[in-house]
């Protein structure tokens, strides 16, 4: 396992370069979603720096251990965690979405190094990971997979359905990870299609599930869930993190305007000073 | 001498199951119908009843199939097709992942359940997406040498089986992936027929020829890759061409032979199939008899075409 000798504190400014890298992209494209790359940063961060067993030089190590962003439009933050982590070239974010690139709209596995599954269409990740995961324990309990989602892939009827199968199959090294920010594209998830009580419903089909949600946006807190994930010893498992849609930029926040809309350049000169000051806190603590 | 197709699959996931340790099945509760459950019974470790749930059943094939196993999908197709379009579109075909996708009680051969078990617009479907290979077996023999072609291909393959019991033709080989095969030699017109329409385009041949119409028979099971170089020899011989498919003549295999001939060589054309309609319950052979897929509406549309020449 390559791992990288990072502090919580120095995994929480990476994460938010991260922010101000994807926040650049989009607002030089003119097009990308902001709000859901914004709210999985630090996950992202810590999964890749800390937590995942993975080889950068051999991205298709056969033992490596599986994320799907299931979340497909939050494409951008998880370019900018590749490329940070040496998967991609430096500079590569900047060609998003353009015409030839390699880094597609929403993630595509066979141009991206480091994505494991195409995503974009909602509801489709956990499933994959399901059958990922089956093979792991298939082949002696090698590798996890970790599948991320928001909202939307819970909206989906698919999702519930490789629930209910998980729990059946009981596959130990999946894990289901939310980004529950309590936002989408056309409102909040309480307007459109409430979830609650999300954490009884992964109960009711069999999962291991945790008796608190963790701070999506506070690596101490990632960090714990992670000594809860540990300690489950069959079957799957869910962490649900409570996350901030768009989090770092205040007008941002908590807005389903900001789920896809285009950063203009005068939003990008309000943002980018506050992403930098939150930034600058974290690298002088 | 007839046999199931679906016999024989049951049968050749086991046989190719004790070969290829890779090699995992997944049905949606109809394992019984399938035969699949043969594979579920001599290897249970990698067999994966995903319940009624098709679309979460091919999203698990496609993870497998990144870990490097060989997963075949198994349910009736039109419920592959049209519940799981999704799923195959923007997972396996788009990453051109090797699931082989084995569409069972195909066309109206389901034919006591009616229009919600018929699948007529499968092949449509299927023949659309990118990197799909589309099979229709015509017999019971073609299943397992099929399997195993599929098997070798590094990408999705569908594969089209009917339900019921078929004649077996004694073909001189089994439906071979990109290629036709010319079942009888004739000058007159080209039938092209896939699947269960085979024996039935045979049948009419033999009809025809007490007409003294000389029917050249082509076994296109073969729907993607079609095999433009055989197709396009016998019409030059013909002059027409007549589809037959257990398929609506929208967007099936008389479709993909269109588009080839409007390009290199047009010719008249028919088609027999069903004909823009949902279909309705009943006995197999009188099911097929109403929408015009027998033997005689083949005869009598092959005449109706020569005389267009």
């Amino acid at each position: 396992m390559q791992t990288l000798k990072l502090s919580n504190k120095e995994l929480q400014a990476q994460a938010q370069r991260f922010r101000i890298d994807v926040l650049k992209t989009l607002h030089d494209k003119g097009t990308g979603h902001w709000g859901g790359s914004a709210s999985i940063a630090d996950l992202l961060t810590y999964l890749y720096y800390r937590r995942m067993n993975i080889r950068v030089d051999e991205p298709q190590w056969e033992d490596r251990d599986r994320l799907i962003l299931s979340k497909g439009h939050a494409s951008p933050m998880l370019y900018a965690v590749l490329e940070g982590r040496g998967f991609l070239e430096k500079g590569t974010l900047s060609s998003f979405r353009d015409l030839n690139s390699s880094l597609q709209g929403h993630p595509c596995m066979n141009k991206t190094p480091g994505v494991e599954m195409s995503t974009g269409a909602l509801g489709h990740g956990l499933s994959v990971g399901l059958g990922m995961s089956l093979i792991s324990r298939m082949k002696g309990n090698s590798f996890y997979t970790y599948v991320i989602v928001g909202e939307g892939c819970l909206n989906e009827g698919q999702s519930w359905e490789a629930i209910m199968a998980a729990g059946k199959f009981a596959p130990e090294k999946l894990v289901l990870l939310i980004d529950y920010n309590k936002v989408q594209l056309d409102g909040t998830a309480n307007e459109i299609m409430p979830l609650d009580p999300l954490a009884d419903k992964f109960r009711a089909f069999n999962w291991n599930v945790s008796d608190r949600t963790f701070d999506g946006h506070d690596m101490e807190s990632i960090e714990e869930s992670f000594r809860w994930l540990d300690e489950q010893t069959d079957g799957p498992s869910v962490i649900i993190y409570d996350t901030v849609k768009g989090k770092g930029v205040s007008f941002m926040e908590n807005s389903n305007a900001w789920h896809g809309a285009p950063v203009g350049d005068d939003h990008f000169e309000k943002a980018l000073p506050e992403l930098t000051e939150q930034l600058a806190k974290w690298e002088d603590d | 001498m007839e046999k199931a197709m679906r016999d024989a699959f049951g049968e050749a996931l086991v046989s190719i199951g004790k070969e290829n340790d890779r090699l995992v099945v997944l049905d949606a509760d109809v394992s019984s119908s399938t035969r699949s459950g043969k594979f579920g019974q001599a290897f249970p470790e990698r067999f994966f009843n995903t319940g009624v749930a098709e679309a979460n059943m091919a999203d698990m094939a496609a993870g497998m199939a990144t870990c490097g196993y060989r997963p075949v999908i198994s349910a009736f197709a039109i419920f592959l097709a049209l519940k799981s379009t999704d799923q195959i579109r923007n997972v396996i075909c788009y990453n051109n992942l090797p699931v082989i996708i084995a569409g069972g009680y195909a066309g109206l051969s389901d034919s006591f359940d009616g229009a919600s078990h018929q699948s007529i617009t499968d092949l449509a479907i299927m023949r659309s997406f990118p990197n799909l290979t589309v099979l229709v077996l015509s017999e019971a023999d073609d299943v397992e040498p099929v399997l195993r072609q599929a098997l070798e291909i590094d990408g999705p393959v569908y594969i089209r089986m009917c339900r019921n019991s078929s004649p077996v033709l004694n073909k001189k080989e089994p439906l071979t992936i990109g290629k036709a095969q010319v079942l009888r030699s004739g000058s007159h017109i080209t039938i092209g027929a896939c699947g269960i329409t085979v024996p039935m385009a045979l049948a009419a041949a033999e009809e025809l020829e007490g007409e003294g119409v000389e029917a050249e028979v082509l076994d296109l099971g073969s729907i993607k890759p079609l095999d433009r170089e055989t197709l396009l020899e016998s019409v030059s011989k013909t002059g027409c061409f007549l589809s037959v498919e257990e398929h609506s003549v929208l967007g099936g295999l008389g479709s993909a032979v269109a588009e080839v001939l409007v390009k290199s060589r047009p010719v008249p054309m028919d088609f027999v199939g069903v004909d823009d309609c949902f279909t309705e319950s009943g006995p197999y052979d009188p099911l097929m008899e109403k929408y015009g897929i027998d033997s005689k509406s083949i005869s009598r549309k092959a005449l109706g075409l020569t005389a267009r020449k």
